[in-house]
């Protein structure tokens, strides 16, 4: 009886968006007399940040600093139509709306500060700390600060600008399954290392090594809590949970926390995280979105790495001790592969 | 720890932003690292009630008779609401935008299709109240044969689940019951193959276990309008599908959301919205209806599990000639997102890899258990697990190290994907060769010369020649339409009025009914 190490890959990629409807977000933005900011949306930020992302593309395609805007959302009087937090959307589809709200924004931010400082807009650029500059000739600036009450009380302009994101719907054929079913890509490479129990069927998590292609990572802080959260998240399912231990049989389905098992502090492992940046054509400043594929290469790559420690094929989840246990007595015994 | 590698597709980016690429902290921190951030339940609303389901014990039984005599004189309870209160008792959550057949009812009928189903709602002063009443309503069930294995659910002869669907199968345009791939030929491809590999992959279903399960308050608002405080994921979704089964105007609604308790994809299916709506406008009292941890568990809707078949063929060489795959999504008693996931996981085949002949055949399948709906991941997960566990199985096969055999049959710009679009902007082979390095793991030099970039195009963009079996007439032009308005009703119903008043007197034994007038019986009429 013997514990056995093991190391599996696995490498995916996975669609951002969803071809449904054509897909749309809305996002409008406007400043108010102080060259404040607000971007109003119907979108639902569930913890993973959507709030905080649009609000730094708001500011890059304003030219703003990022404390000069501020993101409201979740209210279906004030935001306009968005389909929802799902299908990792979030950060390309809204993401977009925002940015193309901003950019109607900015523009009659520019021709304001045109008007004031008597220059054509096409010469002014921002310098994203709240000014607005004549190029190559600083001292011929004003503040976005001065530029809202000159447009409020004096121009009669609304700095305002609307956003909407849409890939028209993409037919599917019925016979072929042909289709334009995602606009972008993201991509994943994840090696995990497992130990083996062969006497009790337990299965460790030791360490994992991935790598993650993004398009853009827009805020890296937020990046690295989505790919360590649904790494967690991707353990559970491959190791602990499930309603329906015999699926298909629907019984001992559990009712609480106590009786539906996850991964404790305890059962989780180091994992180093790489990021690969590859615009995508049509992403905010090339992002994609790391939402939901996290999870996915952690499932087959710990399975992967479970045959490399004991030689038994775990084609069924969730893969609990008793699985494991039974694969291996029905082998007669550990079967460690070719260390890797 | 995150490491960012700005060495690789340098030559693609900008990277002289300013706020573009900080770890900028959120905008949200302070509220949540204080306990100030507010969530729908925060909001506590004078004189709110308390709305509980009464679920069905059995998993699939016919129903002889709902008495409520009783329970409506418990102590505290405002209303009892059954099927027949729900203007519009049958919906599909994508017939917001022309996807699939209204197929589930807010409160069970004359059917139910599941354990947990719910048949009345009980609004009450308070949730022991509503417990209290809950247990003196009767129901006569007569159980019937129920089945839970996809496989045996699709059988000729199977206990029907859902009558909208009396194969037990959803129906893509109209006339398949499953969405089909085709690229090449496979049968020709195995032929040529020199290992032949065919693997059975099955899914579990998972929870998606928020910390805040679902939940939402529904209040009269002034000028006959009402606010809603919702845990929902898609503000508008669940908003024009409570306008669509209460049949007012989507401008009735002032829905408010905000921080959300964990989502995962669990809270689009708007379990909540329409009967704390319904129970408010019934009322006229707050009505607060939120599942508890039990009830999320069991009954809430979870990660449906889905049962997967695979053949390959493979040349001694490592090259993937041939993808056969079969799989079954299992819905459980109504249709919810698992249609659409069916569609995403045919457009994901054959994974990240250039193969010439690929095949598939994905079935959404009825059985009788909870609803399954999306969760992060939906339609892929499953399919990722499936094809990684089958890639490292082909590499041991033939004798290839399971990290450059993904290299070697990775996708790259300008290949033919077999959805028949252009791959672009592919970097599978770089994120292979990043972990490789990572993790220490040794690739031979050649390997880490690869590149997405290269050696793609060419005879890998063709569209190879695909034999088709005979086309089934479709009765109807497309399912699926852009058209997010829906047809208006004939007749505009008045809103309830927004006076609390007594529930009226029921007839003694109410026959079957969905409530709406248009629906002349429970299954089959299809509004388009």
């Amino acid at each position: 009886m013997a514990k056995h190490r093991g190391r599996g890959i696995a490498s995916i990629n996975y669609p951002i968006g969803m071809n449904l409807g054509g897909d749309p977000s809305q996002a409008l933005v406007h400043s108010n007399p102080s060259g404040k900011f607000t971007v109003s949306m119907s979108s639902i930020d569930l913890g993973q940040g959507m709030k905080s992302v649009t609000r730094q593309i708001c500011a890059e395609t304003l030219g703003v600093p990022v404390e000069d805007v501020y993101v409201d959302t979740a209210d279906s009087d004030t935001g306009p139509h968005c389909m929802g937090s799902f299908a990792s959307r979030g950060t390309h589809r809204v993401g977009n709306a925002v940015m193309a709200a901003a950019r109607e924004a900015r523009g009659v931010m520019m021709e304001a500060a045109a008007e004031e400082l008597e220059v054509n807009a096409a010469d002014l650029e921002t310098d994203g700390r709240g000014n607005i500059h004549v190029k190559g000739a600083p001292h011929r600036s004003i503040s976005t600060k001065d530029v809202a009450i000159a447009a409020q009380f004096k121009q009669g302009k609304t700095i305002s600008g609307r956003g909407i994101f849409l890939v028209p719907l993409s037919e599917v054929n019925p016979e072929t399954g042909e289709m334009s079913p995602a606009t972008c890509y993201a991509h994943a490479c994840l090696v995990a290392e497992v130990e083996v129990d062969d006497e009790t069927g337990e299965v460790a998590m030791v360490r994992m090594d991935s790598a993650y292609e993004l398009g853009r990572a827009l805020n890296p802080r937020l990046v690295e809590q989505q790919l360590v959260g649904g790494a967690w998240m991707g353990i559970s399912h491959a190791l602990f949970e499930t309603p329906e231990p015999y699926y298909p049989n629907p019984a001992h389905g559990p009712r609480d926390f106590v009786e539906y098992l996850m991964p404790g502090p305890g059962d989780i492992c180091p994992h180093d995280i790489a990021v690969l940046e590859r615009p995508a054509a049509d992403g905010p400043f090339g992002a994609k979105g790391p939402g939901e594929m996290c999870a996915n290469p952690v499932l087959p790559a710990v399975a992967n790495a479970i045959f490399n420690a004991v030689g038994v094929r775990m084609d069924e989840l969730p893969i609990t001790p008793e699985k494991v246990l039974r694969a291996i007595k029905a082998q007669g015994g550990a079967r460690p592969q070719a260390r890797r | 720890m995150l490491e960012l590698r700005k060495d690789i597709f340098a030559d693609e980016r900008d990277d002289n932003l300013k706020e573009i690429g900080k770890g900028t902290q959120r905008q949200d921190m302070l509220g949540h690292v204080t306990g100030t951030s507010t969530y729908f339940d925060d909001h506590k609303l004078q004189g709110m009630l308390h709305l509980k389901v009464l679920r069905s014990p059995h998993a699939h039984a016919r129903l002889r008779r709902i008495d409520t005599m009783e329970a409506e004189r418990s102590p505290g309870v405002r209303r009892i609401i059954r099927g027949a209160d729900v203007p519009r008792n049958l919906n599909t959550l994508l017939s917001l935008i022309n996807f699939g057949k209204d197929d589930e009812p807010s409160l069970a009928v004359d059917k139910v299709r599941y354990k947990g189903e719910p048949i009345v709602a009980i609004v009450a002063d308070s949730p022991r109240e509503a417990f209290e009443a809950m247990a003196k309503v009767r129901v006569d069930y007569e159980p019937l044969p129920a089945v839970f294995d996809v496989e045996e659910a699709i059988k000729p002869g199977a206990p029907v689940v859902n009558e909208v669907y009396p194969k037990n199968t959803f129906i893509y345009h109209d006339v398949y019951d499953h969405q089909k791939l085709r690229f090449g030929d496979v049968e020709r491809g195995f032929a040529e193959a020199d290992h032949v590999l065919e693997q059975r992959y099955q899914m579990s279903p998972i929870e998606h276990a928020p910390t805040e399960t679902n939940g939402s308050i529904a209040a009269p608002d002034t000028n006959g309008r009402y606010v809603v405080y919702t845990s929902t994921q898609a503000l508008f979704f669940s908003l024009d599908t409570c306008a669509k089964i209460l049949d007012v105007p989507s401008n009735t609604f002032h829905f408010i959301g905000g921080t959300v308790g964990g989502g995962f994809g669990g809270k689009v299916d708007t379990l909540t919205e329409p009967l704390a709506i319904l129970g408010a406008m019934l009322t006229g009292r707050p009505v607060r209806y939120q599942l508890g941890r039990e009830e999320e568990m069991q009954f809430g809707s979870p990660r449906g599990a889905e049962r997967i078949y695979i053949k390959d063929g493979v040349m001694r060489d490592g090259r993937i000639v041939a993808r056969k795959i079969r799989a079954y999504f299992d819905s459980g008693a109504y249709t919810r997102l698992s249609s659409y996931a069916v569609v995403k996981c045919v457009a994901h085949l054959p994974g990240p890899y250039t193969i010439p002949n690929v095949h598939g055949d994905v079935y959404c399948v009825f059985t009788n258990r909870t609803p399954a709906t999306a969760m992060r991941g939906f339609g892929v997960t499953a399919m990722d697990f499936a094809l990684e566990c089958q890639m490292d199985k082909l590499a041991h096969l033939v004798g290839i190290d399971p990290m450059e055999f993904r290299i070697l049959n990775a996708y790259r710009d300008g290949d033919m994907k077999a959805h028949r679009r252009e791959a672009k902007n592919t970097a599978l082979i770089e994120c292979v060769q990043v972990a490789a390095e990572k993790a220490k793991w040794p690739l031979r030099e050649e390997m880490k010369r690869m590149s997405s970039r290269k050696d793609g195009g060419g005879s890998r963009a063709a569209i190879p020649a695909t034999p088709l079996e005979a086309v089934a007439q479709r009765a109807a032009v497309s399912q699926q339409r852009t058209t997010y308005d829906r047809a208006q009703p004939a007749t505009i119903q008045q809103p309830p009025p927004l006076t609390p008043t007594p529930p009226p007197p029921r007839p003694p034994a109410p026959s079957p009914s969905h409530g709406a007038t248009r629906f002349s019986s429970v299954f089959g009429t299809r509004r388009r």
